[in-house]
């Protein structure tokens, strides 16, 4: 049971996407494992084929606890050290969220933000599941043709000669979800191991059948999403016990940084002016699925920035700060129902602006809808909250540990600002930053915001 | 567009970006960003949303339009 997050003691699975025998690749989702603040898919820590599932679905174990196991493959190419039969997967320690190499950047759930909703729309029609396509269109994007294309392709699994009785296999997650959904599982086509019924294939199924005109049903981005009433959708845990559980993490989580780390805050006000006029002029000859927000420009801002001092970006372990060597950067994301996530947006200070764009939209609508992956829970090195979308001029926040730093962002207001001793009214947004001050010094949290301010003042770079 | 296909319109998108939310709850004249929780990516998807549906092209310009559900629905209908 991998640790998602710092906060996190125990875990239950909900559902097993493999089974012994499957050959499995490091980033594969292979379970679906419950946490007090979500549903979260689990990724393989190794490649190999899976040789025992040893918690079974509805167990509730403390981290640390073997899943399962995995044979490793004797690649030639790229020895393991604990390679060999039955070595075990090892769960990271709670401590310390595992790094992960740029290339195993979890690129198949990513495809979600350049689909528009028409296109949605057309796949549940066909029942084509959108993560399993590569867009052809602009950017990697999904087009029509290839939904329908993916439609038209045979299914893996015919049906079983004279279309006898077939003995449906079924996740017990899945039975649960189908029983609340009213979903007959006779007639659900599975796209788990050797046609076995999952949960995602029971709320296809589910969507599909709901009537109604185009654009009212929701579309199955949002579908996921789990709605804050109980009987307006399925959930591992129902709204009410998600709703405390989630408080309850963050209480241990937050006391926890309150009580160990000694914050420090610094605070700046940066001037918007020309990072608003190119976003302006950008935007302007942009389709609305293409246009940035201003709050692409401060992550893309923060992240670069945190590369350039590295001493905020990084973990408190064993007594020392332990510089991070990527940016993963955490964005403090709402939840509707109450609440908050803090998933990565790996390497940050890498993506282009349209590229980040994308991804963020993509990190809150699986953030919304209970979809996040492990690694995303579990490699933030900075975080960022963004509390200016609910109008505050100023946030300092309280540090994710083991995370040394967190940075801030309040609305941008137009506020008199001076010049080259010239006052005029310019946009501008007040930058902080909590930090830890036992890994660094107040100089070092100086410098950062100084980078960033800087950095917002040429957008062209970002 | 009629104000009440363009109320049709919105409402519809609402249900996408925010389904929790019924647009029948709000005051027309109040904030729809507030009366909503939109964030700025909720607001950027739910124009997206409008503008695939009504085929209009909606400029970063216009966003002011889009404060309140009443002005909203008169930007939309006057189109």
């Amino acid at each position: 049971m991998p640790a998602l997050g710092a906060d996190m003691d125990e875990g239950t699975v909900l559902e097993w996407l493999v089974k012994p025998g499957d050959e499995v690749h490091k980033g594969d989702v292979i379970a679906v494992i419950d946490t007090a603040k979500a549903a979260i898919d689990a990724e393989a820590f190794c490649s190999g084929t899976i040789e025992q599932l040893v918690t079974g679905v509805g167990q509730t174990v403390p981290v640390g606890t073997v899943l399962a196991t995995i044979t490793e493959e004797a690649a030639p190419s790229a020895p393991v050290a604990p390679a060999g039969r039955g070595a075990q997967k090892r769960p990271s320690r709670p401590k310390a969220p595992r790094k992960r190499e740029p290339e195993h950047v979890a690129e198949p759930s990513h495809p979600l933000p350049t689909i528009s909703p028409l296109i949605r729309q057309r796949a549940r029609e066909l029942g084509v599941d959108l993560a399993t396509l590569r867009g052809s269109g602009r950017g990697g994007s999904v087009t029509r043709a290839d939904v329908e294309r993916a439609a038209a392709r045979p299914q893996k699994a015919p049906a079983p000669p004279g279309g006898a009785e077939r003995r449906i296999r079924v996740s017990p997650w899945a039975r649960r979800v189908a029983a609340e959904l009213g979903v007959d599982l006779g007639r659900v086509t599975g796209s788990g191991p050797a046609g076995s019924v999952r949960e995602t294939d029971v709320r296809r199924a589910a969507a599909s059948r709901e009537p109604g005109p185009a654009g009212q049903a929701p579309a199955p981005s949002q579908a996921g999403r789990r709605p804050p009433t109980a009987a307006a959708g399925p959930r591992a845990r129902s709204a009410a016990e998600r709703t405390l559980s989630m408080r309850q993490a963050i209480a241990r989580l937050m006391a926890r940084s309150k009580r160990e780390i000694p914050h420090y805050y610094v605070s700046t006000t940066v001037d918007m002016t020309s990072a608003l006029d190119w976003l302006r002029g950008r935007n302007r000859e942009l389709e609305v699925s293409e246009r940035l927000v201003p709050a692409a420009l401060l992550i893309k801002a923060a992240a670069l920035a945190a590369r350039q001092v590295p001493g905020v970006n990084g973990y408190w372990t064993d007594d020392q700060f332990c510089p991070a060597g990527a940016v993963h950067l955490g964005l403090a994301i709402s939840l509707r129902g109450g609440g908050l996530l803090t998933p990565a947006l790996h390497d940050a200070a890498d993506l282009r602006l349209p590229e980040l764009m994308s991804r963020m939209r993509d990190l809150v609508i699986r953030a919304r809808a209970g979809r996040l992956r492990s690694s995303e829970l579990t490699d933030a090195t900075i975080t960022v909250t963004n509390l200016g979308d609910q109008g505050v001029e100023s946030v300092f926040g309280v540090i994710y540990p083991p995370q040394v730093a967190l940075v801030g962002f309040g609305k941008i207001l137009e506020r008199p600002f001076a010049v080259g001793g010239l006052i005029g009214v310019r946009p501008v947004v007040v930058t902080t930053l909590a930090a830890d001050h036992r890994a660094s010094d107040g100089y070092t949290g100086a410098r950062y915001l100084t980078a960033i301010s800087d950095l917002l003042q040429k957008p062209e770079e970002l | 567009m009629t104000p009440d296909q363009a109320r049709h319109a919105i409402g519809d998108a609402v249900a996408q970006v925010a389904p929790d939310a019924d647009i029948n709850d709000l005051d027309p004249d109040a904030d729809l960003r507030d009366g909503l929780e939109l964030d700025s990516l909720d607001f950027l998807r739910l124009v997206e949303i409008l503008s695939e549906r009504t085929g209009q092209r909606i400029e970063e310009d216009d966003y002011p339009q889009f404060a309140t559900l009443a002005s909203a629905v008169k930007f939309l209908a006057a189109r």
